[in-house]
């Protein structure tokens, strides 16, 4: 650790790994409650649990961010941190506000929960995604804006690399756009269209100059490729995400009472939406392949290669498969879009976080550079099962959208939603089990953390 | 070269090849300027070809409709922004030449004389959007409208940006930044410059005159 605030990323990182568990745990609920309906109900209705699903992805994918930020932005700056106690503070803010959430969704009914978080004062709750109560979304504003402030002063005080610019710039995006979700129009297709904002300009938009970053600053870091290579193509992916990527809103836009000329646009920019992540791959493998060092941490090399063949195709190309509008008039909403979401969420955002930790957590934890052979060794593993039963997860469920949108939609006899939930189920059943495997995974990453702690630090083979 | 080289089309869109005469400095080079531009380029044309396939595919369904309101165009409007954009080409590449030369005032100014260019693009394409916004056309008028309104305002944003990155070129090059040994950025911009003049070399035929 060059930088003694960089520290300050730890508990980010091991919080943003517990959320982890506890969505992946969730996420194994609802799988179940999808062929066994009555699953622990009343205790833990299915939309109770898909909203902590749901939830504690983002929230941990933010504690990621966060934690990333109060790593490599130091280190990118050449200066310590502006203020280490105020991201420790926010830390606990933050950590409290997404607990006592969470408790709230799982112990109260959702509406008692409005009526306890005197939601009726600014009514912002029960829109997807955005279920947050009121004052907990206040919180969250509040943790943003302390945490730009520190990344902002340390980049202004520091050096300003491309990495940290872009970074910064993801992280304002991220933050502006936060603050539709507190925008709530009575009428429904403003109501929509403004969601989005939020939704698509998150993932679609800022979001990736985030991933670019990160993904930049850990390329740099075990490639030994020169800053200068990589920030051109960090400007090259970043310039392609927002020309595609902020008009290609427009996919959402098909259906909801948006004039018609969203089903040109949309299809157009958004059918352009993988060159940046095909750029992107491209880029990670040749960045790579032309490394100037080999760097011992190898599981954190792999992350990052995975990040970049992951994002392009779960985001990609299972975006492209469903984003024309006459392919979306029939898949809209179907188990396609399922099958899209988890692939691009963990391809895209899950992996860029624990290349991330991977890369950082050794030296936080004070190691030189990288863990154990035996715990790369395991974190390999970990790796290959999420990653492998996440592809197995997105087919299944791509298995099981065809064949819905063929028989409710397309087929001459379309059948009822409910009957033909009943047809697929097998696909469910097999979805359900690949997330057994993806629990596996984690479990052994997690694991890996504990074992060979004690061995010594991998080195390279003099070989090269 | 972080990629293998783009093929050599033999389309050499910068001329560097005739404008470059008894240069000390090894040319042509392919392609000239920065590999991540050409990326870039290509991506942007991608965008384009798209776009452009989409027009042709609505336009084969109401032949009719595209073929009266193309009529409602202002042609001569078009031309003199054509005429613009090639000039603006031409001046570009006569700023490659002179950086090429180590004439790094000459390279300046052949650079704000594109900009003049690109910025006379912008007065009279606005104008013609006076005109159809003040007689009440949207987006939403006819399929026609839509991609005319579309396509012309999405490469109007590609002559802005083509702006942005030529006035950092000829910032660049006022504060000495290029030599007639590495101008790479100069060649860049140049080549993005001429690829929004190429979008509107097929868009104005395409959407003003074809019928």
């Amino acid at each position: 650790m060059q930088y003694t605030s960089q520290a300050v990323a730890k508990p980010y990182f091991m919080a943003a790994i517990a959320l982890f568990v506890a969505q992946i745990l969730f996420g194994l609920i609802i799988g179940l409650q999808y062929v066994w309906g009555d699953f622990l109900f009343p205790e833990i209705p299915f939309n109770v649990a898909r909203m902590v699903h749901t939830n504690t992805l983002i929230v941990w994918l933010l504690f990621g961010f966060m934690g990333a930020s109060y790593y490599l932005v130091p280190e990118e700056a050449e200066t310590e941190l502006f203020a280490p106690w105020l991201a420790i503070l926010m830390f606990w803010v933050f950590l409290v506000a997404a607990g006592l959430t969470v408790a709230g969704y799982l112990l109260v009914p959702y509406a008692t929960l409005a009526e306890l978080t005197m939601n009726d004062l600014l009514p912002t709750m029960g829109r997807e995604f955005l279920e947050q109560p009121t004052i907990t979304k206040i919180g969250i504003v509040i943790v943003a804006l302390a945490f730009l402030f520190n990344i902002g002063m340390t980049v202004l005080r520091g050096r300003k690399t491309v990495v940290n610019l872009v970074l910064l710039l993801g992280l304002l995006g991220l933050a502006v756009f936060f603050l539709f979700a507190f925008y709530v129009p009575d009428n429904l297709v403003l109501d929509k269209y403004y969601w989005w904002w939020v939704v698509h300009l998150w993932v679609e938009g800022v979001w990736e100059l985030i991933l670019g970053a990160i993904l930049a600053f850990v390329l740099i870091k075990i490639t030994g490729v020169d800053r200068e290579i990589i920030e051109k193509w960090l400007y090259v992916i970043i310039a392609m995400t927002l020309i595609t990527g902020i008009i290609g809103t427009g996919h959402h836009y098909y259906w909801i009472g948006t004039p018609v000329y969203w089903q040109w646009w949309g299809s157009i920019f958004s059918a352009m939406e993988p060159i940046p992540f095909f750029m992107m791959t491209v880029y990670a493998f040749n960045m790579v392949n032309r490394r100037r060092r080999n760097h011992p941490n190898k599981v954190a090399t792999l992350w990052a290669l995975g990040t970049a063949v992951m994002a392009f195709l779960g985001a990609g190309v299972w975006g492209f498969l469903h984003t024309l509008a006459p392919v979306n008039y029939y898949t809209h909403g179907t188990q396609i879009t399922a099958a899209h979401g988890h692939m691009a969420f963990y391809g895209a955002y899950v992996m860029i976080v624990l290349t991330i930790i991977s890369y950082a957590m050794p030296i936080l934890r004070g190691r030189t550079a990288a863990n154990s052979n035996k715990s790369q060794v395991l974190e390999m593993w970990s790796f290959w099962l999420m990653t492998v039963s996440m592809v197995f997860i997105t087919l299944f469920l791509t298995g099981a959208g065809i064949l819905q949108t063929y028989l409710q939609r397309v087929s001459d006899a379309p059948q009822g939603f409910m009957v033909v939930q009943e047809q697929i189920s097998l696909f469910y059943w097999m979805r359900e089990l690949a997330g057994v495997v993806f629990l596996i995974g984690l479990v052994l990453y997690i694991a890996s953390f504990f074992v060979g702690s004690k061995d010594p630090e991998a080195t390279v083979e003099v070989s090269g | 070269m972080l990629l293998p080289a783009i093929p050599d089309t033999g389309f050499d869109l910068t001329m560097s090849a005739s404008v470059q005469s008894g240069s000390a400095v090894e040319y042509p080079r392919h392609p000239p300027g920065d590999l991540a531009i050409w990326i870039f380029i290509l991506a942007e044309l991608g965008v384009f070809a798209l776009f452009f396939a989409a027009y042709a595919f609505a336009r084969s369904h109401n032949v009719a409709l595209f073929d009266e309101f193309q009529q409602h165009l202002d042609r001569r409007a078009a031309l003199i922004n054509t005429l613009a954009l090639i000039t603006g080409s031409y001046f570009v590449v006569r700023a490659v030449a002179a950086i090429r030369e180590n004439q790094r005032d000459h390279c300046v100014r052949w650079l704000l004389a594109a900009l003049s260019m690109g910025a006379l693009f912008l007065v009279v394409k606005w104008g013609e959007y006076a005109h159809h916004f003040g007689q009440g056309i949207t987006l939403s008028t006819n399929t026609f409208y839509m991609f005319y309104l579309s396509l012309t305002f999405f490469h109007f944003m590609h002559v802005i940006l083509g702006m942005v990155i030529l006035a950092a070129v000829a910032w660049k090059a006022q504060r000495g930044a290029y030599s007639a040994e590495q101008h790479t950025g100069v060649e860049s911009g140049a080549s993005y410059w001429h690829m929004v003049d190429l979008v509107w070399l097929i868009l104005f035929p395409l959407v003003y005159v074809m019928h």
